[in-house]
């Protein structure tokens, strides 16, 4: 993942306003541990949950500063924040943040979430991000549902300069893959980027003929798709979990998408998808531009939020 | 989630049994659930602060009504404050004077402005509007292609061109509107995040050059914390008018939607519920409250039902249930009654509490074995299921191809439901459960 590094600064420059938002409010927190007591916890339970950490997962970072402190191994205000550091770094990586490629090209990358968080655009970054790494990438238009979704993509992959496999608004999804997927095979593309309508995953229906997609392509090339990416919109609250859980039980999510994160969103709810259900972020988007994309890396994540 | 807020809350006031009023410190410790529930439910940190503050002032000192438990009471209490603080409910849109009523879409990339324009000039045309809209976005690629497709789809006029700045473009379209003798206009406009200072100011010209007399800022429902941060810049930039939350069809709480009106102060009008251009539904406070606390949507699901079932058949099987002659193929064509409602997971995701928990459990497969096996019966057999011996049931486990022990089993359910029915009957419980 050498050439993602590159993208580090950028990274940066994009939790820039992310990091003003939380790092204030985080002192603020840690003036208060100057005579820790146990229910001064109170105020840093604020602080993750704005961040949309959820209550949950508020509650569980909270114990574990409960038992340091009575632990003694944090005593005093600058020892919250390396704490919580420590903490997030170790929960963001333990499962891995790499892409996971097939030993024998076409990597078959599968995109899907619910509808707004910015799936086709997202694809268009990972595009950009993968050719500039010097591999030779196809995008299939398997979003046939939504209305100029497939002309989105295909104004995408001439600026981009890719191929794009597409029919036409309303053809079955899964014959779109079956072709994107020979072609891919035939032209000895690197990777095989699907795009898929965006859906609630609470539409039964809609979740089948996803698993259906999945099951084309798997069909086509052996061990795809190697990687299925739930992309997230950055302002997404509590709903997220459920999304990830509905979207893993029907196409076995490997990793997120954050998208959005440029804002003042601060994508804390994938701490708790990461903790719910062990999957974890890979990639976060961070603006407008399809040069606006990172590889997801912990350490850079967690100490941009607390950085001076 | 409202039986497990309940039961929670049911703990705490048990101890208050037998006292007159609710004291400070027990509706304290039961406002924690709420609190909870609240923040669960996404809404904003800060929202729930103050509302939490507001409840517990309003609830110290009433009085415990006897016949109700106090977890109870206090429900009703958040209940009723929640719905007050989203209302009061204003769907009006203003007529058209010398110009069109304009209005004007604006909110985050992804909230579903397009969708949500196309749905408002359907409701327009529905109120007896003649409307247009502008397809304004000229950020997103094909977001013009997809406003016209959704036009060419519902026959709705679009004004669009390929390129220029969006102010210019609404001007012409306006024009145009005003030539074609139309009385109100959608314009679409392009979404970012709410910090980028380039697009506010665009849809700044728009608002000052055009003067829309409704601005709408598009929600969706599962906008986590920062809501509250666009929502009041978006206010600031634009003066809104109202609120659309979109994405309700979902299972998401849509505790935004407090966050929204608390900093905005703005009414929510609408509501988006799906796909489709129909599904745009006017505001109504007290189910979104009863939505964000995880009440379920008990209102809506017999709305649903008033939709989709045919009052005369219901009241021919309510006649049917009281001379106890339900047959299977009443059973058939209740089923059929409710499949006409939506999927059954669907629906009982509306319900309140355990039992809206059950959805996932609905095998919805069992519905069309159900189906198949009674299809797969004679007339006769539907009317006299006493007919029913085992070489007639092996007959229609063939036809249905599924196992004898299904049909079986199908049958047996038939008879328990009937008796089931006799002792309601004679409990008299079952009240105006059928009644149309």
């Amino acid at each position: 993942m050498g050439f993602f590094s590159g993208f580090v600064d950028k990274f940066k420059q994009g939790l820039q306003k992310t990091k003003e938002v939380f790092v204030a409010p985080i002192k603020k927190i840690a003036q208060v541990f100057r005579n820790v007591a146990p229910e001064d916890l109170d105020a840093l339970e604020e602080q993750l949950i704005a961040a949309d950490f959820g209550v949950e997962v508020t509650q569980k970072i909270l114990e574990k500063a409960r038992v340091a402190y009575k632990k003694g191994e944090i005593k005093t205000t600058d020892q919250i924040i390396p704490f919580l550091k420590a903490d997030l770094k170790g929960r963001l990586t333990e499962h891995g943040n790499d892409v996971r490629w097939a030993p024998a090209p076409p990597t078959v990358i599968l995109v899907a979430g619910v509808n707004g968080v910015g799936k086709t655009t997202s694809i268009a970054k990972l595009a950009t991000l993968f050719r500039k790494g010097g591999k030779k990438v196809i995008l299939a238009a398997s979003d046939t549902f939504r209305a100029a979704a497939v002309e989105q993509l295909a104004i995408w992959s001439e600026r981009v300069g890719v191929d794009i496999i597409k029919h036409g608004q309303g053809a079955d999804p899964a014959a779109v893959v079956f072709d994107a997927a020979e072609a891919a095979v035939a032209r000895k593309a690197d990777v095989l980027l699907v795009d898929t309508a965006g859906r609630l995953q609470t539409k039964e229906n809609l979740m089948k003929e996803l698993a259906k997609i999945r099951n084309v392509v798997a069909r086509k090339i052996p061990g795809a798709p190697h990687e299925v990416l739930l992309v997230l919109d950055a302002t997404t609250g509590q709903n997220a979990v459920s999304q990830a859980q509905h979207f893993g039980a029907a196409v076995n999510v490997t990793g997120l998408f954050l998208a959005k994160l440029d804002g003042t969103a601060k994508g804390g709810i994938v701490v708790a998808i990461k903790d719910k259900l062990s999957i974890p972020v890979k990639f976060v988007g961070l603006g407008e531009m399809p040069e606006d994309i990172a590889g997801f890396n912990a350490e850079e994540f967690v100490e941009a939020l607390f950085a001076e | 989630m409202f039986d497990s807020l309940t039961e929670s809350l049911g703990g705490i006031f048990r101890k208050l049994a037998g006292r007159g009023h609710l004291s400070e410190k027990n509706i304290q410790e039961g406002l924690k659930e709420v609190r909870m529930a609240l923040l669960q439910a996404d809404v904003s940190f800060k929202v729930v602060k103050d509302f939490i503050d507001r409840v517990s002032v309003k609830a110290v000192g009433e009085e415990v009504i006897k016949s109700v438990r106090p977890a109870d009471q206090i429900v009703w209490i958040v209940h009723q404050e929640l719905t007050a603080l989203m209302g009061p409910v204003d769907h009006a849109i203003p007529p058209a004077g010398k110009t069109p009523t304009i209005i004007m879409m604006a909110g985050l990339q992804g909230s579903g402005k397009t969708t949500t324009t196309a749905k408002l000039g359907q409701y327009l045309r529905k109120k007896g509007r003649k409307p247009m809209l502008i397809a304004a976005d000229m950020i997103r690629p094909a977001a013009v292609e997809q406003l016209k497709t959704l036009g060419a789809q519902n026959s709705l006029p679009v004004y669009w061109e390929a390129t220029g700045r969006p102010v210019k473009i609404c001007e012409r379209g306006i024009a145009k509107a005003v030539e074609q003798g139309l009385d109100a206009v959608v314009l679409d406009t392009q979404g970012r995040l709410h910090v980028d200072r380039e697009m506010m100011d665009e849809l700044k010209e728009v608002r000052e050059k055009l003067k829309p007399p409704q601005i709408y800022h598009v929600v969706d429902a599962m906008t986590g914390q920062d809501a509250v941060k666009s929502a009041a810049e978006f206010n600031a930039q634009l003066e809104l008018d109202g609120v659309i939350m979109t994405k309700l069809d979902g299972d998401a709480r849509g505790g935004a939607a407090l966050s929204v009106k608390a900093v905005t102060g703005k009414p929510i009008k609408f509501v988006g519920l799906g796909e489709k251009i129909d599904a745009l539904d006017e505001f109504h406070p007290e189910r979104m409250a009863s939505r964000i606390l995880g009440m379920g949507d008990v209102i809506s699901l017999v709305e649903k039902a008033k939709e989709n079932v045919d009052q005369d058949k219901a009241r021919k099987l309510q006649e049917k249930i009281r001379k106890d002659e339900l047959t299977i193929a009443d059973f058939y064509e209740q089923l059929q009654q409710m499949k006409k409602m939506g999927p059954l997971k669907q629906l009982m995701k509306l319900l309140p509490g355990q039992l809206g928990q059950m959805a996932d459990e609905v095998d919805e497969d069992e519905l069309k074995y159900a189906e198949a096996i009674i299809q797969s019966m004679t007339k006769q057999e539907r009317e006299n299921p006493e007919l029913l011996n085992a070489s007639r049931r092996q007959r229609i486990a063939r036809g249905s191809g599924r196992p004898v022990h299904e049909v079986n089993s199908l049958v047996k359910q038939y008879v328990e439901a009937r008796k089931m029915i006799r002792v309601m009957k004679k409990q008299g419980g079952f009240g105006g459960l059928f009644k149309p």
